[in-house]
């Protein structure tokens, strides 16, 4: 098979003596760090931690669904572990993922700066994940809490006697944390630009960022309050969401999903940052319709803010509402489409390569691509009051977030790796994991939307015993899935030791980050560079080469 | 971090971060970041101000009964005050601006003194809410709403149904939670102004490094400006009738 790797000639090539990771030594140089680069691998590494402990609670709720009794665990047990999976997935691990890891380590060098426009704020932000994270795991350890995710009122502040408080403080602080990244991103983009870099000429990765970044910072300060509130009525009792003093508890929906619907593209948008630079590269041609592309991250942001009720159809809310919103709904579906298509036609008459990241790339299409229609049948009212809270939904939401998000994030880890390290992962264990993780997925999803079109509620231990079958499908698919994560785990870590020298430039990418040494010096540039190419200009990149040969010669 | 070696960037102040191109880069970008965190404080109060929004037009005779047990001179007080300090932290400003570090002092001093005053007077009306059973959830009673007292000099005003009198709760509700994150704003404000006190007396600001200052001023004004909302909508429901 084809490949467009080229590595450095091996018996020569050394990384670089001076870089990032070298240049200060000590526990404290990590701590006090205000480095983008090193921050990035903090975040990378407190992210995976929790996203292992996320990822045992899946399997403690895959086995637990392996029989229709309540047997591995009890009831409320069951609901603790559910909430636990979906509030640490959701707040310690999607949204920070791509943002908080690559987004921090590539955004300034993609748009030619030195460092995030506010350093201290950076690392502040990790230590504010930290504690949001160590929060909620002391709430889990001291009884967990069993609201699930979204802290549904009157539920969650008045009848049950779980770690309310304490979780919510923690999803307090781990927003603030997701505020000051975006807030670093915009000023960053805005203001540290290169000489040339002009808006059209950024990566789409920066495009998206940007989008998320906004629906990070506009977004996010509406939970906060949304859970202040719930935490004053939970502790001295005020009545904003009381029905009994005359409070509302759709009000409490409102605020929430005002956030909560608006993370769902913040989980998702970096991700489709990543997938344009992948496709792009592996197929050796600009991105097609790059400014539609652009544009399509902004328009999801803008639209994604008018969209939340769609979560709510079944709650009480209006008639006439529940249509603006489903219309509204409907109307997300163009940005995201529009991507999916031009990354298509960029793929269309490109030289294909199938390396790693691609392959997850290619995950990303079609799992995403399920994902999106399947959530068209739940923006329409009348199928979503068929489907709401069965599994139906459990299968789309994981279908656009474990299919879409988590294949984008581990593409974009696999891509930027021989950045970041220095080294290249092993290629065919790799495409191995990736083919693994998809069919993994299939197996373990595909059946949860045939159990909610059969009417299987969700957040139930127990079933009737006639969804079995395709129970233990998903259970089986979930230790396939398992097996698919924990194989980069392992195989990253082994190649920070002897992995193959990578070199600058180990995909022939465009991307600023790929002309300057790998990893990156502290400042990342020796001098800022002056922009004159567009974004993915493969031919620019060709000339650069002829003219070094010229040099050399 | 803002070490700059000599000989080589003549033209760089020191307290240039070193990863700025310019000095004007790294102004506009911390005065940029200084707006944008002012919009995630407009979205946090916004979703109280929504509250407030809806719940007022639900239950208006509740919240016109509530807003008339607020004390208008306390309140009025409390704006003038307020506004004062917005006026000797613009003073501040200024002072740093132009490097007068007597009048940075001062303007600081009065710009705490006025914060404190407000609080204080804030506490009084907390205490007299505590007093009158006001305080929705730890202490409360409706009561005072469907039967009230003749206040002296005062025409009585006519009591609430029971039901609606209950909802007086949510006014309570929402009057302890905008003024309280409005007072934790200041409270943490004043923190800042202490630190800025220390750092102007050791004479830290007198190189023109003045760009803290410069946003603390925007965050101080923002938080006046909710005070500027906060007021006319919890304290002055149809005082014109």
């Amino acid at each position: 098979m084809s490949s467009i790797v080229s590595l450095p000639d091996q018996t020569t090539a050394r990384i670089p003596k001076r870089n990032y990771l070298t240049n200060e030594n000590g526990i404290l140089s990590w701590l006090l760090t205000g480095d983008h680069k090193r921050i990035a691998m903090l975040y990378l590494i407190s992210i995976t931690f929790f996203f292992f402990i996320g990822g045992a609670l899946a399997g403690l709720i895959r086995l637990e669904l392996l029989t229709p009794q309540s047997d591995l665990m009890a009831t409320d047990t069951y609901n603790k572990v559910f909430s636990m999976h979906g509030i640490i997935m959701i707040f310690l691990f999607l949204v920070p993922s791509v943002p908080a890891t690559l987004g921090n380590f590539l955004i300034p060098i993609m748009v030619g700066a030195k460092d995030l426009a506010f350093p201290k704020i950076n690392l502040l932000s990790w230590y504010l994940y930290l504690a949001g994270g160590s929060l909620t795991l002391w709430a889990m350890i001291n009884g967990g809490v069993d609201t699930g995710w979204t802290f549904t009122t009157p539920l969650s502040t008045h009848y049950v006697n779980t770690n309310v408080v304490t979780t919510g403080l923690a999803i307090f602080v781990a927003g603030f944390s997701s505020i000051f990244t975006g807030l670093n991103f915009i000023v960053t983009i805005h203001r540290m630009r290169a000489p040339g870099m002009t808006w059209f000429k950024l990566p789409l990765f920066v495009w998206s960022h940007y989008a998320a970044s906004i629906l990070m910072v506009l977004g996010t300060p509406v939970l906060a309050i949304a859970i202040v509130l719930v935490l004053l009525e939970r502790t001295i009792g005020i009545g904003v969401f009381d029905p009994t003093k005359g409070g509302d508890p759709i009000l409490f929906q409102h605020l929430f999903w005002f956030y909560s619907h608006p993370a769902v593209y913040i989980m998702i948008l970096p991700g489709m940052g990543v997938i344009s630079e992948v496709i792009s590269t592996f197929s050796r041609k600009r991105v097609f319709g790059y400014s539609a592309v652009a544009f399509s991250s902004v328009a999801i942001a803008v639209f994604g803010f008018f969209v939340w009720e769609h979560h709510m159809f079944i709650m009480g809310v209006s008639n006439y509402s529940t249509l603006v919103f489903s219309l509204l709904t409907m109307l997300v579906a163009v940005p995201s489409s529009i991507k999916i298509f031009n990354w298509a036609f960029t793929l269309y008459k490109g030289s294909i390569t199938f390396e790693t990241p691609m392959l997850y790339a290619f995950g990303f299409m079609g799992l995403f691509t399920i994902g999106g229609l399947t959530g068209v049948f739940l923006g329409a009212s009348g199928t979503d009051i068929h489907l709401t809270e069965t599994y139906f939904i459990v299968a789309h939401f994981h279908f656009v977030m474990v299919g879409g998000m988590l294949m984008a994030f581990l593409a974009g880890i696999h891509f930027w790796w021989p950045k970041m390290t220095g080294r290249m992962y092993p290629e065919k264990i790799s495409q191995l994991a990736a083919v693994v993780t998809f069919i993994g997925f299939n197996f373990t999803f595909f059946p949860q939307f045939l159990l909610g079109m059969l009417g299987m509620p969700r957040r139930y231990a127990a079933y009737p015993p006639e969804f079995q079958v395709l129970n233990v499908f998903s259970t089986a698919g979930a230790t396939i899935l398992g097996v698919g994560y924990l194989l980069p785990m392992i195989y990253l870590v082994w190649s920070l030791k002897y992995g193959k020298i990578a070199g600058a430039n180990p995909w022939q990418a465009t991307g600023l980050e790929w002309q300057i040494q790998s990893p990156p010096l502290t400042e990342n540039f020796v001098e800022i560079p002056v922009v004159t190419q567009d974004a993915y200009d493969y031919e620019w990149l060709e000339r650069q080469k002829e003219h070094e040969v010229t040099q050399v010669g | 971090m803002a070490v700059v070696h000599e000989g080589e960037h003549h033209e760089h102040p020191a307290y240039q971060r070193h990863h700025f191109v310019s000095m004007e880069q790294q102004k506009e970008s911390a005065s940029f970041g200084m707006w944008l965190f002012l919009l995630t404080e407009i979205m946090f109060f916004g979703g109280m101000f929504t509250a407030y929004l809806i719940y007022r037009n639900w239950y208006y005779p509740a919240f016109v009964a509530g807003s008339h047990t607020l004390s208008i001179v306390l309140g009025t007080t409390n704006t003038a005050v307020l506004i004062t300090s917005s006026f000797t932290m613009a003073m501040g400003v200024w002072c740093a601006e132009t490097r007068k570090r007597g009048g940075l002092i001062l303007s600081i001093i009065l710009t705490l003194i006025l914060g404190l005053a407000f609080l204080g007077i804030k506490s009084v009306e907390y205490h007299e809410k505590w007093v009158q059973h006001h305080v929705p959830g730890l202490r409360f009673d409706a009561m005072t709403f469907v039967h009230p007292k003749a206040e002296p000099g005062q025409p009585v005003e006519p009591g609430l149904p029971l039901d609606m009198a209950q909802h007086t709760e949510i006014y309570f509700s929402l009057y302890f939670a905008m003024t309280g994150m409005h007072a934790l704003h200041m409270i943490i404000g004043m923190g800042l102004l202490v630190f800025m006190l220390v750092k102007a007396m050791r004479g830290a600001y007198d190189n023109g490094n003045i760009a803290f200052i410069e946003n603390f001023g925007l965050y101080w004004h923002f938080v006046d400006i909710v005070w500027i909302f906060l007021f006319p909508l919890l304290y002055l429901i149809s005082r014109h009738q």
